[in-house]
Order: C-alpha cells, then sequence, then structure tokens
C-alpha cells in the first residue's frame, strides 16, 4: 500500500510466479479447485510454477501423478463432470499428445453429446514452446492443432497479467479450457497492476498501436514482435501488434478492425505454417476483409523441421525478429 | 546522412507534387530554411527542411507526385555507411499510356479471340478505390510489394474525369482537390469525435470602445480588428486550459508544446486553410494583427509554410461582419477543440436592472469529449468572457 495515495503499488514479478499466485488463489477460494500432474507437489513441476505450494495447500489440493497423461487427463475430466473444478498440469504439448484421446475425445465432445447435460469445467495447462535446447520432443509449439478442435477453448497468456487473471476465468468456463504457457516466458519479468482483478477470456488485444501494419502473433512470440514493431518505428513503419490471447475462437472483430486500417498483415506464429493457426486466420482475413487489403497476407512461423537440439540451428528455425522485420517493412515499402 | 521526405501537411494529406526545389546538391541548408514548394490539396505549400547538412542528392524531381514519407532528397551527415549512402534507384516515370504489352511466348494454350492484357498487380483496396475513382489501374505504376499498385498509389494518381477529360489544375491550388481535403478531414472528424459545444455571448462596448479609440489615430493597414482581440483573449484562454489544446492521437490525448491558433481562412474560388500563428499566447495585440494580416495574404497566393499547416494545436474561426450570428464549428483532427466567434450585433442586455442596447459577440466552443469535458469548457468560454471585460489591458 502507498501511503499516499491509498493505492496499492503495482509489482513486479515473473510470469511463473504470476502462474503460481493464480493456482494458489484459485484454490483459496474454491474447495472444488485442485492442481494435478507430473512432479507438480513434491518436485514442484517441471518448470517449478507450483514450487512450495504442496507444502503449504497439502498434498489433497497439489496432487502428484502418475507419468501416465492418458490416465490423469481422464481422471480430471472424471472429476470436472463430477462437480470439481480441476486443474491438470501437463509438462509439455508434446507429451499432451499421449492425452489426445481424454482431450479430443473426452473432454471436447461429453457435454455436446450428452446433449448439454454433462458441462467439462477442467482446466488443462501446458508449457509450449522452444527456445530451451529441449530439442524435438519438448519444443514444438501445437497449440494451434487443440485450436482445431470445437468443444475446447484455447488460451495463450503472453503478459504478466494475463498469466495471473486468465485462469480464474477459464476454471469459470463451463467447457474445458487449455492454457499454453510459452516456455521462454516464464522468467520474464513485469509491473502487475493491483487494479485490475481480472481479465476476459474472449478479446484480443492491441499491445501497440500503429496505422502502417498489423502483425497479429501470440504467446511467445509477442515480445519478438514487439521488437520488431519498435524497430520498424524507427524506420517510420508504424505496427500495430495484436496478441491473440484466446486461440479458439478467435476474436476476428479485432483482426479485421486493424487490417481495414493499416490494409496490410502479418502473421508470426512459433507453428508451423501447414495446415497452421496462422494459415487459418489468413484464410479469414482474406475471406472477411480481401477487399480492405492493400498487400499480400504474410506469415512468419517456424521453419518445417523438428525442432533441433542445437542452438544455432534452434535459433535459425525459430521465428526472429529480423525476420519479422524484413517481412513488414517488404509490405510497406514495396519492392 | 539524414533523409529529407515529404512531410504530412494535416491528417487528410496523401500525397503531394514537387513543384519548385530551391536548393540544389552541394548547397549547405540549415533547419528552418525553405528547400522546396510542394503542392497540396491545400495550395502550394513552401517546406522547410528540420536538419542542417549539405544536400547530396534530390531524389524527387520537380513534377514528381509522391506520397507522404517518400524521401525527396538526401543530406550528407557525419556518419554514413556503406549500406545507408547506397543510392536506391529512382523510380522510372509514369508513362503517358502503358505499352502494349507482349503476348506470352512459349506455352501454347488454348487460343482466344483477343490478346488478354498482361495484368498490372493491384492490391484489393486500390483496385476498389480506383474503381469509385473512375482511375485505371493499368497506367498506374506500382510501389506497393511485388510491385503492385497500392491504395497510396491510386490516391497519387490524378482522379479521372468522366468523360475523358482530364481534370484542369490551376498552379498552386485546385478547388476540387480542397473540397476533397476538407471532405475526408470533415467526414473524419464527424465519425471519430465526439463533440460537444458550449456558446457564451460575450458583451463588448468596452473592447469596441478601445478599439475605436487606437483605430482613430491609424491608417487604415495598421488597425486592429474586433478578431484580433477576440484571437488574443482565446489565445490567453487556452494557455490556462491546457487539455484543450493539442491533439488526440492513438487512443489518448497529446498536449501541445504551447499555443499554436490555427486561424480558419476562407480562400477565394472555395475552400479554407488555418495555418498557425505560432506562440499566439506570447504575442500583443499587434503582434496579432500583423500575424492575421500576413497568412491570410499568403494563404491567398500560395505562399504558407509546411509547419504552419502542421503546427495548430486549436482552431478559430471568426465569421466576421457578413457572417451568421453563431458558428457550431466542427473539429479539425486530430485537434481537440474549436472555437468559433459569430457576427458582432446589437442586442438587448441588462445592465444594472435597465435594458440596453448593447453590442455583443457569440463564442462556441466544439470539444472533443474524449479529451475534455464540459466543464473544462465552460471555465475557457469564461475566462475569455472575462478578458474581454477586460479590454483596457488586454
Amino acid at each position: 500500500m502507498s501511503a499516499a495515495t491509498g493505492t496499492p503499488a503495482p509489482r513486479r514479478m515473473t510470469y511463473r510466479e504470476a502462474c503460481k499466485q493464480a493456482i494458489r488463489a484459485a484454490i483459496l477460494a474454491d474447495p472444488r479447485v485442485f492442481l494435478m500432474g507430473e512432479d507438480v507437489a513434491r518436485y514442484g513441476g517441471c518448470y517449478a510454477v507450483t514450487k512450495g505450494l504442496a507444502a503449504e495447500l497439502g498434498e489433497a489440493r497439489i496432487r502428484d501423478t502418475p507419468l501416465s497423461e492418458n490416465g490423469y487427463v481422464g481422471a480430471g475430466i472424471g472429476a470436472a463432470i463430477a462437480g470439481m473444478r480441476p486443474i491438470v498440469e501437463i509438462m509439455t504439448v508434446n507429451f499432451s499428445l499421449l492425452a489426445l484421446d481424454q482431450i479430443v475425445n473426452s473432454a471436447a465432445t461429453i457435454p455436446h453429446m450428452s446433449g448439454g447435460q454433462f458441462a467439462v469445467p477442467l482446466v488443462i495447462r501446458m508449457a509450449t514452446g522452444a527456445g530451451l535446447q529441449l530439442a524435438a520432443q519438448h519444443s514444438h509449439s501445437l497449440e494451434g492443432w487443440y485450436a482445431h478442435v470445437p468443444g475446447l477453448k484455447i488460451l495463450a497468456p503472453a503478459t504478466v497479467e494475463d498469466a495471473r487473471h486468465m485462469l480464474q476465468p477459464a476454471l469459470d468456463d463451463p467447457n474445458p479450457v487449455l492454457i499454453f504457457e510459452h516456455v521462454m516466458l516464464y522468467n520474464r519479468e513485469d509491473e502487475l497492476e493491483p487494479s485490475i482483478t481480472g481479465v476476459d477470456i474472449v478479446s484480443a488485444k492491441i499491445r501497440r498501436p500503429g496505422r502502417d501494419i498489423t502483425l497479429v502473433t501470440h504467446g511467445g512470440m509477442l515480445f519478438k514482435t514487439l521488437e520488431a514493431a519498435a524497430v520498424l518505428h524507427e524506420e517510420g513503419i508504424e505496427a500495430e501488434v495484436i496478441d491473440l490471447r484466446v486461440l479458439r475462437p478467435l476474436d476476428m472483430a479485432t483482426i479485421l478492425g486493424s487490417v481495414a486500417r493499416t490494409r496490410r498483415v502479418v502473421i508470426v506464429d512459433e507453428g508451423w505454417k501447414s495446415g497452421s493457426l496462422s494459415a487459418e486466420v489468413a484464410a479469414r482475413i482474406a475471406d472477411e476483409a480481401f477487399y480492405e487489403l492493400d498487400a499480400p497476407i504474410r506469415r512468419v512461423c517456424s521453419r518445417e523441421v523438428p525442432i533441433p537440439y542445437s542452438a544455432h540451428l534452434e535459433k535459425a528455425a525459430l521465428p526472429q525478429t529480423p525476420a519479422i522485420v524484413a517481412m513488414a517493412r517488404g509490405l510497406v515499402k514495396g519492392g | 546522412m539524414t533523409e529529407f521526405r515529404m512531410p504530412s501537411l494535416g491528417a487528410d494529406m496523401e500525397a503531394g507534387t514537387l513543384v519548385e526545389w530551391l536548393v540544389k546538391p552541394g548547397d549547405r541548408v540549415k533547419r528552418g530554411s525553405v528547400v522546396a514548394v510542394v503542392e497540396t490539396q491545400k495550395g502550394a505549400i513552401e517546406i522547410e527542411i528540420f536538419n542542417d547538412g549539405l544536400v547530396s542528392e534530390i531524389v524527387v524531381p520537380v513534377g514528381g507526385r509522391v506520397p507522404v514519407g517518400t524521401v525527396l532528397a538526401r543530406l550528407d551527415g557525419p556518419a554514413i555507411t556503406p549500406a545507408q549512402a547506397a543510392p536506391p534507384s529512382l523510380p522510372p516515370p509514369l508513362p503517358a499510356a502503358a505499352p502494349p504489352p507482349a503476348p506470352p511466348p512459349s506455352v501454347p494454350i488454348v487460343p482466344i479471340a483477343t490478346a488478354a492484357p498482361s495484368r498490372q498487380p493491384a492490391s484489393p483496396a486500390a483496385r476498389r478505390l480506383a474503381g469509385e475513382r473512375g482511375i485505371d489501374i493499368q497506367r498506374l505504376r506500382g510501389t506497393g510489394a511485388g510491385g503492385a499498385v497500392t491504395v497510396a498509389d491510386v490516391e497519387a494518381a490524378a482522379p479521372t474525369v468522366p468523360g475523358g477529360e482530364t481534370g484542369r489544375r490551376r498552379a498552386g491550388f485546385d478547388p476540387a482537390a480542397m473540397r476533397q481535403a476538407i471532405a475526408a478531414a470533415m467526414s473524419r472528424s464527424k465519425r471519430e469525435i465526439p463533440h460537444y459545444y458550449l456558446s457564451q455571448t460575450v458583451e463588448i462596448s468596452g473592447a469596441l470602445a478601445r478599439l475605436e479609440r487606437v483605430n482613430r489615430e491609424r491608417l487604415p493597414p495598421d488597425r486592429i480588428l474586433p478578431a484580433a482581440f477576440f484571437l488574443r483573449a482565446i489565445a490567453l484562454a487556452m494557455a490556462k486550459t491546457p487539455e484543450l489544446n493539442g491533439f488526440w492521437e492513438e487512443g489518448r490525448f497529446r498536449p501541445g508544446d504551447s499555443v499554436h491558433i490555427g486561424w480558419a481562412i476562407a480562400l477565394r474560388g472555395g475552400g479554407l486553410v488555418a495555418p498557425a500563428i505560432r506562440d499566439a499566447d506570447h504575442r500583443s495585440l499587434d503582434e496579432l494583427m500583423a500575424s492575421m494580416r500576413d497568412l491570410v495574404l499568403r494563404a491567398r497566393s500560395a505562399g504558407l509554410r509546411s509547419s504552419e499547416l502542421s503546427d495548430p494545436t486549436v482552431t478559430v474561426t471568426s465569421l466576421g461582419d457578413r457572417g451568421a450570428e453563431t458558428v457550431l464549428p466542427i473539429i479539425y483532427p486530430p485537434q481537440v477543440a474549436m472555437i468559433g466567434i459569430g457576427r458582432i450585433v446589437t442586442r438587448p442586455w441588462v445592465v444594472n436592472g435597465a435594458i440596453e442596447p448593447r453590442p455583443v459577440v457569440t463564442i462556441t466552443l466544439a470539444g472533443d469529449h474524449r479529451a475534455s469535458d464540459g466543464h473544462r469548457g465552460g471555465v475557457l468560454l469564461a475566462e475569455i468572457d472575462r478578458l474581454l471585460q477586460e479590454a483596457e489591458t488586454l
């Protein structure tokens, strides 16, 4: 508390800490909420998000599970149907593929197949993305795959604020909600404004306004894209940066509104191009804003290879700031 | 090395035509020098430069019409890296008509009766705009990605008059183009700005008495008009209400660095411009009057400077002695306020409980409700009123 104004001062914290506080607050607020996953209790989570929570909240609320994704995700679905509000943590999106059957065939379909008799108020959190030299089985960005599936809500918090506040509306949602936390964001610090006590899980946000070109991105790519926008600004190009935040359902109104102003768009996505979320965004812009466009829709995505282990190859495979700058510059300045 | 670019002389300016270079390669220029004359929808404007340096290259020749932001010339500065120094190739001039396209040579496909013209790539938005304006997109040179014609290219092209006649342009001023510019700016204003309006009727017998006394000893060219009086009061009041003096940009208010009053001047032949009287709150009555005369003269002879068009932090319009009693102005974006001065009229006025004929003027304020509230606007008008009552010291 600041004595002078009576309002609490902004608190600086990491994205990791924001995730932890969100979980802690949700568990303290509602006896139905618990978290389970591999190594979340005694070890504190493979990305240390839940470190210390088991000691504070007890192992009934922070539960270690066997290494069996399909098993404990299924248990989470059952608990949700039975009235609990489970948060299931999966180490990385690569491992979530072992639970695809439960997520796609059960969680996403049961509300539909039961004619609305059973809601599945389940939240699944998982790490996504590359950059830590964890090689091809721990580094992929597959959130776009999940955004393909009706019945799921897909969130990609990129900021500390979203990491802190997206969990509660996700738990309140009667549908299964998947939250993707990019591994490169956990150590990122930012001020958390105490007067903001909640965020929506509906809208995309314009993180930087600009008039010349729209850069659409999400998750771990947000900060490279903002960096690119700053470089472009030096060159006299004002880029508008949209953070999708919610990958399904997409907030097309924000995207189309921006494109109608800037008439140019680059989509920046750490996923691959083929059959991807970036392809979906591009297709919808072409479909719904074709006559607003003053340049082709372009994308900056990961190279179509399994993410390499070696540092320089990993870097080369991922979208980097200079590539975003070059792509945007080419659309604005021609050539 | 520094690049000197086509400046934006207002929210509605998209492109300009280089009419005259006042410098040549090798000339030394200083910040503030007038280096070129550019023709815009607002007439021919003298363009100032914002850097000191040596002109190394003229990029856009006389007659070139280019979008805002295009490099017009380069100046030599201290540090030149090879990458920066590489001169970009000058775009070829726009041909009067596209050369006949060569038919595609090799692959024999189904023969068609008429040779399909090779298509000039154009963006969807550019095609739509060209269609609306009746411009033949095949005749334009594209500056967009892949050489495509963009919206800016279409906007830079002279509009084709229906019937095939090209639009006649008087040097320096094109009433049709200015009408378009006004239409664009005013439509944007009414679309984006939630206006609120306030008005105040001000009794000005004291001000007029002082004017009459001052002017009695002066020759007509040196006389002070009531408008200068009003402008002085407005400038001083604006300095006290900074919330109304500035710009609404990117969703927030940016205060002006000083009070630069845009003085709306009607042009002969139609249209208007509102060049700035800079630091108006620091100018005496005589100085304001001199600025007004100078601006009117130069606005009507197309001799305005670029900074005068882009600087105003607020605009004032005075309808003069042939105008209406009250004006409800439309804010010129991105400014956040506009003040209107009506005609001076004699009206019944209550003085010490009795009704007397008195000269009054109605001063109105259009405020941008995103940037300020009616209360601040009311404070401004009350302050203008108060200052005009102290006519002897104003």
